[in-house]
């Protein structure tokens, strides 16, 4: 959450409730948004480490608001960040592990955890599916988000079906 | 038309069994004994890796290819040992069917493709002339009548299939990786069109390797080596949360 709220930042000063709209509006209803607390609880550690300076606005109908701008600090994070090279996504599959131990166990069928796993990836396609088709369509971000997630599922099924090929 | 069961599934198939036997190779078992039932208005997909057989299965059920023994109803008839004439009929009337490659009648206009099979029907040439026009609207496809399929993009032709496939009202959509030979837009077109009239009631059987088309249909049966390896309806439990993008992949930085 750090490094894109600062990221957020760079195109200008904005309180806590602003950034977190921002993000909204940048992914989407496919992807669960942070709460408002988790922001301030970020935007406090960014402040603390000089990546951020907060100046407190005075509202007249309302609490002060608290605007943060990036500092130099900041920006050189967020030039870093964009400069290294980001690692793939690591697949914590627990799946395969009990498909690998199932033999030892001899109380679980591989086909039958296959097959299950299988039901599973195909609803929850479905589901993506159907946030793609609810998502505003020009929202190229969201859309994206919402296939890269589908061509992961699309892989985890392929691989399902070489683990059958292999097995039965 | 003599009905064996005439309130019964749209698709029945009682062990039905189908061996390619290509000349001077070994037989092929494609179907090794698959029994289905298929329920008026739903939307059915068959998904597997390739050579698993599914499309053989799809063209059991077509009347394309004769299974070498097993039983087969449709709409309640058996059909089974029905000769080509029968199932050219039977297909006429009552089975819709589209292929990977479209197999539009390449020197006929987009309108006369459609129409044909409504004249075969026996409909009269205003009768179909009006069929055509409402389904090439509802397809998208106004103003695209006198072109010849080569004209057109992927994406249109397969919907110029579906529309002659949809023509005569069949009972069954029979529909083989409808989508193999299409980018992702005439993909997510060709999804919505099957949705869309499924949602009409229409019976659809998809054959797919793509599981987001899969994922698409009510029931989805895995075909492994000539054999159904699993029937699985989606949707069912309703007491599933919803799934979303995060349960596949976590945003980090």
């Amino acid at each position: 959450m750090r490094l894109p709220l600062l990221a957020l930042l760079v195109s200008g000063p904005a309180h806590g409730y602003e950034l977190k709209q921002a993000l909204e509006n940048l992914l989407g209803a496919a992807y669960p948004q942070p709460n408002v607390g988790q922001i301030y609880v970020t935007l406090g550690r960014l402040e603390k480490t000089g990546l951020i300076e907060g100046e407190d606005v005075e509202q007249s109908d309302r609490p002060n608001k608290r605007i943060y701008r990036i500092t130099a600090a900041g920006r050189e994070t967020v030039d870093a960040w964009f400069e290294e090279s980001t690692a793939e996504p690591r697949v914590r599959d627990e799946f395969f592990m009990k498909l690998a131990l199932a033999p030892h166990t001899g109380t679980a069928d591989q086909i039958a955890l296959i097959n299950k796993q299988r039901r599973h990836y195909l609803n929850t396609m479905r589901d993506l599916s159907k946030l793609a088709a609810a998502e505003d369509r020009d929202n190229r971000v969201a859309q994206l988000l919402i296939e890269g997630a589908m061509l992961h599922l699309q892989a985890d099924l392929d691989w399902l079906e070489r683990c059958q090929e292999e097995l039965e | 038309m003599n009905r064996d069961e005439p309130s019964g599934p749209i698709v029945r198939a009682a062990g039905l069994v189908k061996t390619h036997r290509p000349e001077g190779a070994a037989p092929v078992p494609a179907v090794r004994g698959v029994d289905l039932c298929i329920e008026r208005g739903e939307f059915v997909a068959v998904t597997g890796p390739s050579g698993a057989g599914k499309s053989t299965l799809l063209h059991l059920l077509g009347g394309l290819d004769r299974p070498d023994s097993g039983a087969l109803w449709l709409d309640g008839r058996r059909v089974d040992a029905y000769r080509e004439a029968r199932w050219a009929e039977l297909r006429r009337n009552h089975i819709g069917i589209v292929f990977q490659f479209f197999n539009l009648v390449s020197n006929l206009s987009v309108a006369d493709n459609v129409e044909l099979p409504a004249l075969l029907a026996g409909r009269s040439p205003r009768q179909a002339r009006t069929d055509r026009a409402e389904l090439l609207d509802e397809l998208g496809l106004t103003g695209k009548e006198n072109c010849t399929p080569g004209e057109l993009s992927g994406g249109e032709q397969q919907r110029v299939a579906l529309a002659r496939a949809l023509v005569n009202a069949p009972s069954l959509l029979l529909a083989d990786e409808p989508a193999g030979s299409l980018d992702s837009k005439g993909t997510r077109e060709v999804l919505r069109l099957l949705a869309r009239f499924h949602g009409r009631g229409q019976t659809i059987l998809l054959v797919t390797h793509d599981a987001r088309m899969a994922s698409a249909a009510d029931r989805v049966i895995s075909f492994y080596d000539g054999q159904v390896a699993d029937d699985a309806h989606l949707g069912g439990s309703r007491n599933r949360p919803p799934a979303g993008v995060a349960d596949v992949l976590k945003l980090q930085g």
